[in-house]
């Protein structure tokens, strides 16, 4: 059983890593470089808090895009085009597809942010002549930032497992982008009354909780990131990623394939 | 004990924009297959095959009966290291090459590690791809896809093999190859489903038929008892126009080619046929008795009551739904 | 593994995901709390974001509107003296919404009330509504909060009347604008103009925030009323007897009080031996400058006024 996940995973990282993603990497490198010159010319003493500040945020809008569109492109594409059929028809539980497809994903963003944490230290290098003790916090925040891509595969491959592939697309985005502001849901939710305080503040924390993996502008400032916090957003990224994934995967098991 | 067993299989859908409105997709279907049969499951385009097939291979869920293959429930697991598929127009991926999709199809299916590359070889030989081994898939051309997809179907050595319209997309060559694959299959013991609208292909390979359409079985037989039966009806070959008229006195239907004319007619016809021909001078080469076809068969299980071209359309004249 | 068994197990899997991914973001909410109400969080600048929210900056001032009433209040509940982040808090919302009023309201208020009541820097709060002004030119209202913080808090009266004349010419302006352009000007340090300019604060406030604060200060004064008039009395009192009251049950058999007399927030007054009169709970009464129960710390820095 591990094993038919881990040739999906395998299989699909394939897929993924020749289907003109590559690409992409190099593209980033190319732009993260050029920015990276242009700003040390423009503004001195602050290039490296840019460097940081769009560097990852680069990187992490770059990845979000990425992991909606190989998440969508993968799953439920592949389910329109019947390239399933063959592969379903095999000794393969549904639910081992699933998995097999997240892991398979989420080692390419993996494979992806690597190339991209490379360009971006290159052109930190050039900016600062450096590297300090700080940059670890790089680190960390590019860890959170993989944790968020992991969540996004999840939601994508939820959203795959019953709708279309556009609908899915618009659909995980949207996610995203109330995810990210998932700390003013709260801060709404603390100034309303009654009834709709506790509906809006359910909803606030089912929401997946991307401003929390969001340590941007605080590595970008030197700000030490506590080890709680990196535990726990780990603990919670799997956990919300569990259950994405597993109600994808109750879902695409019932589901009648056309 | 059948090889494939359905019994009362039957698909609903709900459409319409509130879901409301019922169509049926496949009407309660009751059929069995016997080991080392090949089978055919006939029906123009819209019949049901494909439906049909993919409940057996449960990428669809039926809204009642059961399927059982080998002795299991369909969905069993067990089952499914046992068979082989080849999907209607198969699609795979675009990025793989034909060995590494034939590779991975192969671990799914549980072929051990040692054995997988000799057999993908041997697989990739069996459908003529050997030198197209390691093109990617989205360079294939039709006829080349659908060779993969029959390699896939049969690369773990499975017991009962299911081929949705095995010969669309191939040109003649390649037909006659399938059909020469589907006859290997079922001298190495396999029993073999396949489902087509292409009649002389399944008259020539099938041990027995079922006709479906618009959803419903509409007959299973032998192919060799459905087209051993005699028409009634003879042809005449023979070297000579002068003898035409006096055939069609006869109600015979003349197709002439130059001097050599062909003619089909009754059979009780045939002595009188045979002196006008001697009474022309003309020479007569052959006398055959018109044995039915398989389209005849076809026709008739599909409904006087519905007229029905090869496309599949129906124009309805009775007040079948 | 039967298909039903699968279901379940998938079924508690998502659900005990889920719910252990809720706790863990409460948990994660708790942590970061802790770094949230830091002075150095890197906020840029209005005009930046403005042009980054790719036309969608109304949205992100209200965004960050809440966000500026959501620190406000967080803070204040913990009594703080310091709300760096309020400023440029404001000033966002007002760059990318410069139409924002309330943000103009609030920020006159608690930018320049002094501490824990409000931010204690008065010159930012006039240059954020001097800023709502020129953006809003026809908004007489911002006028009113111009002369709020000019009269309350730097107690320039002068310049408070000529920021109420100024309202008071636009159109639709209420007449009382003009009434406290002559008030201000004539009576600038007396109570009873204060007093006027936070029952006004009052009545035309319609956030929340801002008329409890009223109340506030309007209880103040109510309480410095009380406390005076009952200290005349127990002077009196001392001048006919030629001895301290022992309560204000001496003060009601004189018939000078109908009952034991209370503050706004209905607790008794406390009357010590040597004739003064205190507040039961000062804590609870900030900005009032009398009563304060001696050793106990004022709720708010009391100015002099």
């Amino acid at each position: 059983m591990n094993a038919r996940i881990g040739w999906i995973a395998f299989n699909t990282f394939r897929e993924a890593v020749r289907d003109r993603v590559l690409y992409n990497l190099i593209a980033f490198a190319l732009i993260m470089t050029a920015a990276a010159v242009l700003v040390g010319q423009i503004s001195i003493q602050i290039e490296r808090i840019v460097v940081v500040n769009l560097g990852l945020t680069a990187i992490s809008i770059f990845g979000i895009i990425i992991a909606i569109f190989i998440g969508v492109g993968l799953v439920a594409k592949e389910i329109e085009r019947r390239t399933l059929y063959t592969v379903l028809s095999r000794p393969v539980r549904r639910w081992e597809f699933i998995v097999g497809k997240f892991f398979g994903l989420a080692g390419t963003l993996v494979v992806n942010t690597f190339f991209m944490a490379l360009g971006l230290f290159a052109a930190l290098f050039y900016v600062a002549h450096e590297f300090t003790r700080a940059d670890l916090g790089l680190v960390v925040a590019l860890y959170f930032i993989v944790l968020q891509f992991f969540l996004m595969t999840a939601l994508a491959l939820f959203f795959s497992s019953f709708s279309t592939p556009i609908m899915s697309s618009v659909f995980a985005f949207a996610v995203f982008v109330i995810g990210t502001f998932a700390d003013e849901l709260h801060g709404v939710a603390s100034m309303l009354p009654g009834v709709s305080k506790a509906l809006v503040t359910g909803f606030a924390y089912l929401v997946p909780n991307f401003s929390s993996l969001n340590v941007i502008s605080r590595v970008a400032h030197n700000d030490p990131i506590p080890f709680s916090l990196i535990g726990l957003n780990t603990v919670y990224a799997m956990l919300y990623s569990a259950a994405a994934i597993s109600v994808a995967a109750l879902i695409f098991d019932r589901r009648n394939l056309k | 004990m059948p090889v494939i067993e359905i019994s009362g299989l039957e698909k609903r859908y709900l459409v319409g924009f509130w879901r409301k409105r019922e169509k049926i997709g496949l009407h309660p279907l009751t059929l069995a297959v016997e080991k080392g049969e090949v089978f055919g499951f006939l029906g123009p385009n819209g019949a049901g095959k494909t439906t049909t097939l993919k409940l057996l291979m449960g990428l669809i869920f039926p809204t009642a009966g059961t399927a059982n293959i080998l002795g299991l429930p369909s969905y069993d697991h067990r089952v499914k290291a046992r068979i082989g598929y080849l999907p209607e127009n198969p699609y795979f991926y675009d990025h793989l090459t034909a060995e590494e999709l034939l590779e991975y199809l192969a671990q799914l299916s549980g072929v051990d590690a040692r054995n997988r590359k000799p057999r993908v070889q041997e697989m990739l030989s069996r459908v003529a791809l050997t030198g197209s081994s390691r093109v990617q898939l989205r360079k294939f051309s039709k006829g080349m896809l659908q060779r993969v997809g029959i390699a896939q179907a049969i690369l773990h050595n499975p017991e009962v093999v299911f081929l949705d319209e095995p010969m669309s997309g191939l040109d003649p060559i390649g037909r006659r190859e399938v059909r020469d694959l589907i006859q290997a299959l079922k001298e190495e013991g396999k029993t073999v489903f396949f489902s087509t609208h292409i009649l002389s292909d399944a008259e020539a390979l099938c041990d027995r038929v079922a006709v479906i359409h618009l959803g419903e079985l509409r007959g299973v037989g032998a192919v060799d008892d459905l087209t051993s039966r005699v028409t009634g009806q003879v042809e005449l070959l023979w070297q000579g126009a002068g003898a035409i008229d006096g055939i069609v006195a006869l109600g015979g239907k003349i197709h002439a080619t130059g001097e050599i004319v062909r003619a089909t007619l009754p059979e009780a016809n045939l002595d009188a046929a045979i002196d006008a021909i001697r009474r022309a001078h003309a020479k007569l080469i052959a006398v055959t008795p018109v044995r039915s076809t398989l389209e005849d068969y076809f026709v008739e299980k599909l409904g006087a009551d519905a007229a029905v071209t090869m496309t599949g359309k129906t124009e309805k004249t009775g007040a079948r739904s | 593994m039967n298909r039903r068994a699968i279901t379940v197990v998938l079924a508690a899997v998502a659900a005990c995901s889920l719910g252990g991914a809720v706790a863990t973001a409460m948990a994660v909410e708790r942590v970061r709390g802790e770094g949230l109400k830091e002075e150095e969080l890197f906020l840029p600048s209005g005009a930046v974001l403005k042009r980054l929210s790719l036309g969608y900056s109304g949205l992100l001032a209200d965004i960050y509107w809440t966000r500026a009433v959501q620190y406000f209040g967080e803070l204040h509940h913990e009594k703080a003296v310091h709300y760096g982040l309020l400023y440029p808090l404001l000033d966002i919302t007002t760059q990318l919404d410069p139409h924002l009023t309330v943000a103009y309201d609030f920020g006159s208020i608690f930018l320049s009330q002094a501490p824990p009541e409000g931010a204690g820097e008065p010159e930012k709060a006039v240059e954020l509504v001097r800023r709502g002004i020129r953006e809003n030119p026809k908004e007489w209202r911002l006028y009113a909060n111009l002369g709020y913080i000019q009269a309350l808090e730097l107690h320039d009266y002068r310049a408070a009347a000529q920021s109420f004349h100024d309202g008071s010419q636009i159109p639709g302006a209420r007449p009382w604008m003009k009434v406290m352009a002559a008030t201000t000007a004539e009576h600038g340090g007396e109570v009873q103009t204060a007093r006027y300019l936070w029952s006004r604060l009052f009545e035309t406030a319609d956030d929340p925030m801002l008329k409890q604060n009223a109340v506030k200060h309007l209880r103040a004064f109510q309480v410095d009323d009380d406390i005076s008039r009952l200290e005349a009395l127990v002077a009196e009192y001392k001048k006919r007897t030629g001895a301290e009251p022992a309560s204000f049950g001496a003060l009601i058999s004189m018939g000078w009080l109908s009952a034991a007399p209370r503050d706004p927030l209905g607790h008794p007054y406390r009357l010590a031996p040597d004739g003064h009169v205190y507040v039961q709970s000062p804590a609870e009464l900030p900005f009032i400058t009398r009563g304060i129960p001696p050793g106990a710390e004022p709720a708010v820095v009391p100015k002099t006024f």
